[in-house]
């Protein structure tokens, strides 16, 4: 289980998407190709951007289709935040079709 | 070109000092302005700064102005950013709690640290504070990744104590929005490019649903949905057109509209060029929604507009 702790790297508003970007690339991706689960973990993170949960995850949807979402978990979200996430979870799932 | 700052222009009533606007002889700029008094919407300076900086300071012409308004465009940081003099002595007031001034942002990270160093200086309640950093995150970073915009994005924003609000302006002298939206989408005139950079899940970098690993196009649509919820306005000024989302009367309930034009709204299509995109906002402090009721209409709206794309695009049986 790979845990990836956001406020160290996105700080208390998680709102760079370069960031995000190298989250998703450098770790979730990677964490997943070799099996293992992925936990992001919001602790401290207080507000995030739907431009960043988008950077962050839509790509790791896309890849391995909604079932990306049994692999990866999310800990700790506010509730604003967790809104933003099922935002960005709802429409990239739309937009796959069903499976 | 020429700018002439009226007496007042604020969201509301912006249209006449776009109209007056001359966008020839990009050499040069001559500012003028109204002799007894200015009231201006942080768009608007941010406008003036973002096209002054594209001028030789030696070729930018500015009036003198009435003294107390020369003081608030200094505060604001408009002559040190057009790098031209201004030699009235004034008392510089610490922005803490009132505003933010002219600010230039070229890259992302430049954006966070930004972010981070605004939101105390704001003085706002942690909800607000959200709300305000989230709408300059998004309208920043489009600038930065979409607008390739050589000067960067020029922001600022007040705080205006009688209404409890803070209005903020962000402006660039890049591509505008057509030339952008319509690597992916068709559309022939720069208001059906706004109209379409406002609807969820549309972006220029691709056609494709759900977007591309980096943009979703949908910056755009909070921002106008958090205006719209608060009953606030929001405008758009690309090219030659003008979206300017108006404010709702008080006790009818909000509705979130994927299509712009299903809003309460007025439009301009014939207005003076202006190379790049400018957006204004206003937010009424103590209307703001709860951030996360917000989300929750916005999330409807979303999944709606992305599900009737997407089955628009179902074939469809034949019958013979």
């Amino acid at each position: 289980m790979k845990n990836i702790v956001l406020f160290n790297k996105a700080g208390a508003f998680a709102e760079n998407k370069d960031i995000a970007r190298d989250i998703r690339v450098k770790e979730i991706i990677p964490a997943l190709n070799s099996g293992e689960d992925v936990v992001l973990d919001f602790e401290k993170v207080e507000a995030a951007t739907q431009s960043f949960v988008h950077a962050l995850i839509s790509d790791v949807i896309r890849k391995f289709g909604s079932a990306a979402l049994d692999r990866m978990s999310f800990r700790s979200c506010t509730p604003t935040v967790k809104k933003i996430i099922g935002i960005v979870t709802d429409y990239m799932q739309e937009s796959l079709g069903p499976e | 070109m020429k700018l002439y700052i009226p007496n007042s222009a604020f969201l509301g009533n912006i249209d006449p000092f776009l109209k007056s606007f001359d966008p020839s002889g990009t050499e040069s700029l001559e500012i003028t302005a109204n002799n007894k008094w200015i009231s201006i919407h942080p768009a608007v300076l941010a406008m003036i700064a973002a096209l002054g900086v594209t001028v030789d300071p030696a070729n930018i012409r500015c009036q003198k102005f009435e003294a107390r308004s020369s003081h608030y465009l200094a505060r604001m940081g408009l002559f040190k950013t057009l790098k031209i003099p201004f030699n009235v002595p004034f008392v510089e007031h610490e922005p803490a709690g009132r505003f933010i001034p002219i600010t230039r942002i070229r890259g992302s990270d430049e954006l966070s640290r930004f972010i981070a160093d605004m939101v105390p200086l704001l003085h706002l309640e942690p909800e607000q504070a959200r709300t305000i950093g989230y709408i300059i995150s998004e309208l920043a970073r489009n600038v930065i990744e979409h607008a390739e915009a050589d000067h960067g994005a020029f922001l600022c924003a007040q705080y205006y104590k009688k209404s409890n609000s803070i209005r903020v302006g962000i402006a660039d002298t890049g591509v505008g929005i057509k030339q952008t939206i319509t690597r992916s989408h068709p559309a022939d005139t720069d208001l059906e490019a706004i109209r379409l950079a406002l609807r969820p899940g549309i972006t220029g970098t691709t056609n494709r649903e759900g977007g591309t690993e980096q943009n979703a196009g949908a910056g755009l649509f909070f921002i106008k949905s958090i205006a719209s919820i608060n009953r606030d306005f929001f405008v758009i000024y690309s090219g030659n057109a003008l979206y300017k989302l108006l404010k709702k009367p008080a006790g009818v309930r909000p509705r979130l509209h994927a299509d712009p034009f299903d809003d309460r709204h007025s439009q301009e299509e014939n207005l003076p060029a202006w190379r790049g995109t400018v957006v204004g906002a206003d937010i009424t402090l103590d209307q703001t929604a709860e951030f996360s009721a917000l989300l929750d209409a916005i999330a409807g709206t979303y999944k709606a507009a992305v599900r009737e794309r997407v089955q628009a695009r179902y074939r469809r049986p034949k019958f013979i």
